[in-house]
């Protein structure tokens, strides 16, 4: 019995890891279309990322000639983190048996570490654009980080644990409760996300004025393969994030491992959330414009008044 | 030297008279002018090169600016070209008894322009800086040296500007004896930026490939932090030769040519050129054309201004308003192609008139768009208007005041947004403008959002003259009249309020009537040294949408 479980478990993983990369893609195709609907555009379609990294793995990748071996290494790792991140947040199912490798304190490390190794690699051929980035880019994260852990903080509290399937299954599989504390916790992550994943208002992920980028100067180098590992990595983030999102705030309709009859109807529910939040991610960035780079400190810092409300709501009325 | 006198005491001689003489732009005592049969008021007149300043001067004290500097070829024919012809024709040439180079300079006040010719030695051909009084006058001197071999003494910055690896040092594409083949050069492109030091400081070099697929320009930015200290711009990647190559054309070839040197302002050009080769010819072109001329004017300006106001949408990352605003450009660039056959209006002024004539049908096409237009603008600029994160953008960017625009010689739409009521379809309304009662816009801010301001009130003052042209536009009329060959030895100029600001033209002919030199003047040539000013002090990221609110030309002013 044990080793059926373990064996469920591991082919739930295996799946899981195996739709989060193939799917992340299609988010990123599903949420530009919508921003094109939004603008009475025609748009390029769903399938545009994949047609994008297609063409982007059959190019000649070209080195500035000064790159370090971490400059070559950094997509690798960066894709390697994000995939990671993806696939151990119980999206479709609550036990996988990697989840519990890593906490929500150690997901958010596994992100930090993926910015710290973007950025270096942005430094390391020397330009004045990668440079710029990557000091834009630590001017953001810094302070969306701490935003990012009280939000975590403040889901964990309701479940007394840091582990991601246990706060899933308090929220989800156990009787339905509204918390006001994480509507507070809500709103800020919403403001974290836009900021982690370089959209309007504080970044344009669509400019090509190179003064203006943030995530994009960090990447201005980089061709072929390695383009197009960083392009689905950023893909696979904004994936994880959304999923983080929909199992701490909507995780209603997950399946427990091995509760196979379950899992078709998770799928489905799986989907509908995600088209549901890019369309709202769409329509958010169609209202929004860019702000002044100096606003965005302002804007993090509101993320982590919210999540601290959050929390302090939880501790005053113990919900 | 005594020079800096010299410009006092006349400036101060001459100012009580100026006011006495209405008819005349300005007086001095070694300058006589003669009216030029423009249609825009224009003068022009020789000074010997020690009065230029003071001449200058005076126009600057009384409100006056720089439009434009260029100088010409005026030696006699050396061994080779043209033996005969030239000793016959030489009793009545104007330029007869210069043997060396013309050094031309066009200002203008409030009576019109005055266009100054400086004849200048064949072996030492300086003269006096006048960019301590105009400082756009800096980039043209450059350009003038680089261009002929003209040399401003005195002068404070004497860096190459339009010459980048093309051709050495010592040799002048417009001198006439220039050899494009023994002047070829393999040398490197070396140009000194001004640095700056201190703490912290850090220089970012864009361009003059951008990531985007815009014209070239390289910007060198120092900064500090996010912060810019100062920006300096190196332009010249687009220089192709286009004065040289109107040396070679006829009348009628120059006028596709000139449609050409800034595709986006294409019918100002060939308007301008048009202007030019008819003052020349002094002949007036049918009624009928000129109407049509201010349509496609207005069709110019309404075009690029909504096609801007997208683009400052996008700069913000508002890609909706950036949608929405190239609808409406493409509507009305499908509404030329439809009704005159091309998108741009390119090749649709000649001189002597059009080539293109509007149906009775097309009205009813340009009405129906001027309606549509009104309305979807007027929403849009209500959206552009309330939206918090745009106008917390556009608000303060890039602020030029009025008192250092008027100092710049800012110009155009953007001096018009800093207070500089310079509108030649208002001061100088050449026909058919002078029935039409034209509107300016203007505003004080100088900001982002007081050019956004002015582009909108300009966008609907064009639909409401393109309304009125309707009305005007009968018919009858021939479209043009022939003009194939000019006069000899004419000079003439026109000017024309695109929608950037004053494009002008001007045209020399020979002792046969070809075209001799040709020199299109851009806006942009005034306004590129004041965006330096305008980026002091505001963050990096904003100089995008800084730059995209003064929408300059590079095409325009490289040549």
């Amino acid at each position: 019995m044990e080793n059926t479980n373990q064996a469920l478990g591991l082919l739930f993983q295996f799946y899981q890891s195996l739709l989060v990369v193939l799917l992340a893609p299609l988010l990123t195709g599903w949420v530009n279309q919508c921003r094109a609907w939004l603008q009475n555009r025609s748009g390029p379609g769903l399938l545009q990322p994949y047609r994008t990294l297609r063409k982007l793995f059959h190019k000649d990748a070209v080195m500035a000639f000064n790159a370090s071996p971490l400059f070559r290494a950094t997509p690798y790792i960066l894709f390697g983190c994000m995939w990671l991140a993806a696939a151990i947040i119980p999206i479709i199912a609550v036990n996988l048996p990697f989840s519990p490798a890593a906490d929500v304190i150690a997901l958010v490390g596994v992100f930090a570490l993926a910015r710290v190794f973007i950025a270096l690699a942005a430094m390391d051929i020397g330009t004045a654009f990668g440079t710029l980035g990557a000091r834009r880019e630590m001017l953001v994260s810094f302070l969306a980080e701490p935003a990012l852990l009280m939000v975590l903080f403040t889901a964990s509290l309701i479940s007394h644990s840091t582990q991601l399937p246990r706060i899933v299954e308090a929220l989800a599989l156990q009787q339905f409760v509204l918390y006001p504390s994480l509507a507070f916790a809500g709103l800020a992550f919403v403001i974290v996300l836009l900021a982690e994943n370089a959209r309007i208002p504080v970044d344009n992920p669509g400019t090509h004025l190179e003064l203006t980028m943030i995530h994009e100067a960090m990447i201005l180098e980089y061709s072929a393969r390695h383009l197009a590992l960083v392009e689905w990595a950023s893909s696979l983030k904004l994936f994880a994030y959304i999923s983080i999102g929909i199992a701490l705030f909507v995780p209603y309709g997950i399946a427990d491992v091995g509760n196979w009859g379950a899992l078709p109807l998770a799928i489905v529910a799986l989907l509908v959330k995600l088209a549901l939040a890019g369309a709202a991610l769409a329509l958010l960035e169609t209202l929004l414009a860019k702000m002044r780079i100096f606003r965005a400190p302002e804007f993090m810092g509101t993320a982590f008044l919210l999540a601290v409300l959050g929390l302090l709501i939880h501790f005053l009325l113990g919900a | 030297m005594g020079c800096a006198e010299f410009i006092q005491s006349g400036a101060e001689g001459l100012h009580p008279s100026y006011t006495k003489h209405i008819t005349m732009p300005i007086t001095h005592p070694n300058l006589r002018l003669s009216k030029l049969p423009s249609a825009i008021p224009a003068w022009s007149g020789e000074i010997a090169s020690d009065d230029l300043q003071p001449v200058c001067q005076n126009v600057q004290d009384g409100g006056g600016r720089l439009v434009a500097l260029w100088g010409s070829d005026a030696r006699f024919p050396l061994p080779n070209p043209l033996p005969q012809a030239g000793e016959g024709a030489n009793e009545s040439l104007r330029e007869s008894q210069v043997d060396g180079f013309v050094l031309h300079v066009v200002l203008v006040n409030e009576a019109g322009l005055i266009c100054l010719s400086v004849p200048l030695p064949a072996d030492q051909p300086n003269y006096p800086d006048i960019s301590r009084i105009f400082p756009a006058a800096n980039r043209m001197q450059r350009a003038a040296y680089d261009l002929l071999g003209i040399y401003a003494h005195e002068g404070h910055d004497h860096r190459k500007w339009l010459r980048h690896a093309a051709w050495h040092g010592g040799s002048f594409p417009l001198r006439k004896d220039f050899d494009a083949v023994q002047s070829r050069t393999d040398e490197p492109d070396s140009y000194p930026f001004v640095q700056v030091e201190g703490q912290g400081v850090h220089e970012i070099a864009v361009g003059p490939v951008h990531a985007g697929i815009i014209e070239p320009g390289h910007f060198r930015f120092s900064v500090v932090g996010e912060k810019t200290l100062r920006l300096e711009e190196r332009f010249g990647y687009k220089h192709k030769g286009i004065e040289k190559r109107f040396e070679t054309m006829s009348v009628q070839q120059g006028a596709k040519l000139a449609g050409r040197v800034s595709g986006d302002s294409t019918v100002a050009y060939a308007w301008a050129y048009a202007m030019a080769a008819e003052s020349i010819a002094a002949v007036t072109p049918p009624d009928r054309s000129l109407w049509l001329r201010a349509l496609f004017l207005e069709r110019e300006r309404i075009a690029n201004h909504l096609g801007d106001l997208g683009y400052l949408g996008n700069d913000v990352a508002l890609s909706f308003g950036f949608a929405q605003f190239w609808i409406l450009k493409e509507q009305v660039l499908r509404n030329n192609a439809k009704l005159f056959g091309h998108r741009y209006l390119m090749d649709k002024v000649i001189p002597g008139g059009v080539t293109v004539d509007l149906a009775e049908s097309g009205k009813q096409v340009l009405l129906e768009e001027c309606a549509m237009l009104e309305r979807e603008a007027s929403v849009l600029r209500g959206i552009y208007d309330e939206h918090a994160g745009v106008q917390d953008r556009f608000i303060g960017a890039g602020r030029i005041e009025p008192k250092l625009a008027a100092q710049l010689g800012l110009c155009g739409l953007a001096g018009r947004a800093s207070a500089q009521s310079w509108d030649a379809r208002v001061q100088f309304p050449c026909a058919p403008y002078d029935k039409l009662d034209v509107q300016m816009a203007t505003y004080r801010n100088g900001d982002v959002a007081a050019r956004v301001i002015v582009r909108f009130d300009e966008l609907f003052e064009s639909l409401r003259l393109q309304r009125e042209i309707m009305v005007h536009l009968v018919h009858g009329d021939d479209l043009a009249i022939p003009l194939e060959k000019l006069p000899a030895h004419g000079f003439g100029v026109g000017m024309v309020e695109g929608w950037r600001g004053e494009v002008l033209v001007a045209t020399h002919t020979d002792a046969q009537g070809n075209l001799t030199r040709v020199h299109p003047h851009d806006p942009s040539w005034q306004n590129w040294p004041v965006l330096e000013h305008a980026v002091i002090g505001n963050i990096v990221p904003d100089f995008p949408l800084i730059n995209k609110s003064f929408n300059l030309s590079y095409s325009g002013q490289d040549l």
